[in-house]
This record gives structure tokens, sequence and C-alpha cells, in this order.
């Protein structure tokens, strides 16, 4: 079962893409008009406060250091990809930026509101995706997404209105009296990103929200994310350790070993580094 | 203030589902004083010999004494294991969500010991129900009246469990938690002694279930089931839930206890 919304997969989304076979791309600039879109620099001016922005945070764990003193900013309804392997501190940014727990050290702000002074204001803007699946797999879709709309104080009749659109939008809807138990790996993510959306979040951040999906549903649900960023202003963080998510245009913060190794346009890095894939360039950059 | 609400009946209703969903959890939670009542009780009947104690106003069959002491163990073990799933069930993250709602930690945490606490009782009724098989007949009236006492005890262990879960960390599963919690807090407390016994085996034990809330909780029990007032054990458990529960809420604080110890894993 590939679960893949058909017309999504054939439209250019992917497109952007640097694949091994096209190194010219990245040294003509040919996306630098796209790429400025969604990046805070130019965000700032017209937008005021980033979606996201993380200053200085460091924490550590038992003496050992997850993060060193990462700042970077996703830009109001801009896309940015988190990039870095397992271990590289993705998830403990998450965490700290969910308020699961305080940084040692650093600030964070969601369109102005500080995570420490204002976590209310904070959490209401946005939607999350963990890496873990955080479903209750016994009860049913729409059981699950009702839970969530009650727990951002949704009136019933909107919150009714608001499942029955995103259930549409992400083509599950005939699925949602079903158990979450019965509905494969993709389904449940696609469930998870719609209940994420319920209370219209103006940010999304997604911690790995495709692994362990196979190639053509992780593409549909890439998809889905990258159209809900254009076509709704969602700004979204999406954190991963597989390159191949990566477009030239994508805003990328690179974390090695806590600390932001690149921090600016995808295509940028693969510039500077001279490597034709953002895989390559990754590996240049880390390995230096 | 409706966003408050409109989140609490949200996580009653889920607490409500899923208790309802686990069908051989609630045939447990069922079974497990049924079998106290039957075999332990039995056993005992006659080797227990009792003065008239209060809230009773005559001898008692042991069976009677005990049905409060099994009530509250039905409060114990559910709580216990609802508070250990809230801490440990990070695998499936559903505390994630919760924390992240935009509404102040207290309250959520709060919400979901309220929604566990509640969940349990008509679990108890059904027991209380089936006991009357074995000449457990309280005042029809006394239904009534435990039920606050039964609310009140719930809270008072949802919240016990939660900060000792927050706080112990060896205590990772719940057969560590029956050993060195739940066995010493239901054996050295009244459930199944009344206490001028435990004095006389000796007076230590007797001192330490006088100091046991769950004892409090018992009594409190005992007392309303049989339609007595019991002011003193309502206050102590009142409190003691109180007092659990803010250290439970500042063991939860990011930062602090369980999450800056936990985040690693």
């Amino acid at each position: 079962m590939t679960e893949a919304f058909p017309s999504e997969n054939a439209t250019g989304a992917f497109s952007g893409n640097v694949g091994p076979g096209s190194p010219s791309e990245n040294a003509t600039g040919a996306f630098s008009g796209k790429v400025a879109a969604g990046f805070p620099s130019e965000n700032a001016t017209r937008n005021n406060e980033p979606a996201l922005a993380v200053a200085h945070l460091s924490h550590s764990f038992s003496g050992r250091r997850a993060l060193d003193d990462v700042s970077f900013a996703v830009g109001s309804g801009g896309f940015t990809v988190l990039l870095g392997l397992n271990g590289a501190g993705k998830t403990t940014l998450i965490s700290l930026v969910t308020g699961l727990y305080h940084a040692h050290g650093g600030s964070v702000r969601v369109f102005g509101h500080a995570l420490r002074e204002d976590p209310l204001r904070a959490l209401a803007a946005m939607g999350v995706v963990f890496q873990q699946l955080t479903l209750d797999l016994d009860l049913t879709v729409r059981e699950n997404l009702r839970y969530h709309a009650s727990l951002h104080g949704l009136a019933k009749s909107l919150a009714r209105e608001r499942q029955a659109a995103e259930l549409d939008r992400l083509e599950i809807s005939d699925r949602a009296d079903e158990r979450v138990r019965v509905l494969s790996g993709g389904l449940r993510r696609r469930v998870e990103i719609a209940r994420a959306l319920l209370h219209r979040p103006r940010l999304l951040l997604l911690d790995e929200p495709t692994v362990g999906l196979d190639l053509s549903t992780r593409r549909a649900i890439l998809a889905h994310v990258r159209k809900l960023c254009g076509d709704e202003g969602v700004s979204v963080l999406w954190a991963t350790h597989l390159m191949d998510e990566v477009e030239t245009g994508d805003h990328l913060v690179l974390l090695h070993r806590g600390a932001v190794a690149w921090d600016g346009p995808a295509g940028d890095l693969c510039a500077a580094t001279g490597r034709p894939t953002v895989a390559d360039a990754f590996m240049a950059r880390t390995q230096a | 203030m409706i966003h408050h609400l409109r989140a609490l009946s949200g996580i009653i209703r889920r607490e409500l589902l899923r208790t309802m969903n686990q069908r051989g959890r609630l045939a447990a939670a069922v079974v497990r004083p049924l079998v106290w009542l039957a075999l332990f009780a039995a056993g005992f009947r006659n080797v227990l010999g009792f003065s008239i104690t209060p809230p009773y106003e005559t001898y008692i069959l042991y069976e009677v004494y005990i049905t409060p002491g099994l009530v509250g163990m039905m409060l114990l073990f559910h709580g216990m294991n609802n508070s250990l799933s809230m801490v440990y069930d990070r695998e499936m993250g559903s505390m994630r969500t919760l924390l992240v709602a935009p509404l102040p930690r207290w309250y959520l945490l709060g919400a979901r010991l309220f929604a566990n606490a509640l969940v349990v009782i008509p679990i108890v009724y059904v027991f209380l129900a089936i006991a009357r098989w074995w000449d457990v007949r309280p005042p029809t009236l006394g239904y009534a009246a435990v039920l606050p006492a039964l609310l009140v005890t719930g809270l008072m262990l949802g919240a016990f469990g939660l900060l000792i879960s927050s706080f112990i960390r060896q205590l990772e599963n719940f057969a560590g938690v029956m050993n060195f919690v739940i066995f010493p807090m239901f054996f050295a407390s009244t459930a199944l002694y009344p206490l001028w016994r435990l004095d006389d085996v000796s007076p230590a034990l007797g001192w330490v279930a006088e100091l046991n809330p769950f004892s409090h909780a018992v009594e409190l029990i005992r007392f309303c089931l049989y339609l007595r007032w019991a002011p003193a054990e309502a206050a102590v458990v009142a409190t003691a839930g109180a007092v659990f529960f803010w250290l439970a809420v500042y063991a939860f604080e990011p930062g602090r206890g369980f999450w800056a110890r936990r985040a690693e894993a």
C-alpha cells in the first residue's frame, strides 16, 4: 500500500530537487528569486517577526553538549529544512522549541512570543508532528482529532468543520471512523498532520515525519506540506536526516554535532562547497 | 475559561473511551478485589476476631471490614497505573500532545488526574454491587455518600503516583512500583486490619499506618459508606492530595525533575 496522492506526485513538487544530474543549477543562481521568498531577512522587514526565532540556544545532558549556541530563524511563510544526522540534536531542538523542557541557555520566540515568558501564546501558534507517533491507537481517527481540538479549545461545530476539511484535504475522509491501529504508517502520519493543523497554527513543526515510510508515501507527505506552505502561508520547520528531501530553493539549516554548520539557501551550500548535490555538500561541510 | 472547560471535557472523554477499550484491564480491576474478598477474607474470617470498631455498631464479618480497604486498593492500583503511564508512555508520546496544548501545565496535569479518578468510579460501584453477595451491605445512602470520598481519594493517589514516578527513576515498571510502593502502602494501612490490632503487634507499625495517607483514605471511604462523618480523615486526604499535586507539578516543570533528567533517553 502506498497511499500516494497521485495528482501531487505527478506535479512539479520535486522538480526543483537537486539531483546528481543537475549540477549546473547550483552555480547559476536560477533559483535565487524563488529562494528569497521564504527568508527571514526578507520577511523581517515585511512581517516584523519571524515565525520561529531561535537565538543562542544551548543545552546539555549530563555534561554532554547536545546543542551549542544554535541560532536560526524560520521566516514567516517560509519552508525551512533542519537537516542533520541522527544524534545531531534535531529532536532536542524540537523538544526545546515546544517547551517540553527549558534550554540551559538562549531563547525561543514564536511570532515574537517568548516561549519562556509567554508560553501559551507561543504554543497556540504552533502545530507539532513529533517523531514518534502520538495518536491513541485504539481510538478512531475522528476521536483523535476531536481530542486535539478540545485541547485547543475549539467549539464542537468548528472542530467538526475543520476535521472534515483537513481529512478531506489529505484524502482520508473515508477512514475517519476506523481505529488508528488498523491504519498504515503513512496514513497515521497524514492523520497527525491533519491533527496538527486543526487549530490553524501559523507555524508547523515536523520532526522526521517521513522516517520509516516508503518512498512514494514520503514524497506525497512532503509534497502536501510544501503545498500547505505555498498555498496557505503556513511556516514550516521540517526536521530530517534525508538529504533528498531538500530542494535548492529551501532555506536550509544544517545541524552537525549540536551546532549550526550552515544557515542559508540550500543551493548556496552546493555553490559554496562546489558540490553538485545537497548530500555531497553536506558531507563536504560536515567532514571538514 | 471556556477553553479550559472544553479541554477538560475532551480529556475526560478520551479517558472514558480508552478505559472502555481496555476490557481486559476493566475485568482485572473488578476481579482483583473479588479474589481478595472471596478467598483471602474467607480464610481469615475465623482467625481474626474483631471487637466493635467505629463506624460499625455491631460485630462484623471480616468481609465487611476489608471491603472499604479493597475499594482503596482498586483506587490505588488504578491511580498508580495511570500516573505511571502518564510519565512513561512517552514512547507513545500522548503526554507530549497534552503538554503542547496552550493551557497551563498544572491545569493539564490536574485535568488528566481528575479524568483518571473519574473513570475508575463506575468500576468501584460494580465491585460494591457484587460484594453484596458476600453480605457486605452498607446503607443505601452510603453508596451516594461515598462518591466524593472516592473522587478525593482517587485524586490523591493519582497525584502521589505522578509524584513518585516523576522523581524516582528506578521505578521504571509496574513490578517495581508494586513491590516498593503499592504493597507497603496497602499492607501498612488500616485496609486489612484495624489500627488497634496493628498497634498490638507493634507500636511502630501502628505509627506507620497512622502516618500512611492511604490509611486515612480507607477510613474516609469506610466512614462515608456507613454514613458517618470523618472530617479529620477528609482533611488529611485532601491536604495530602494537594501537597502531592503541587510537588508533582513542580517536578513536571520543564527543566526540573523528570524532564530534565529523562530528556536524554
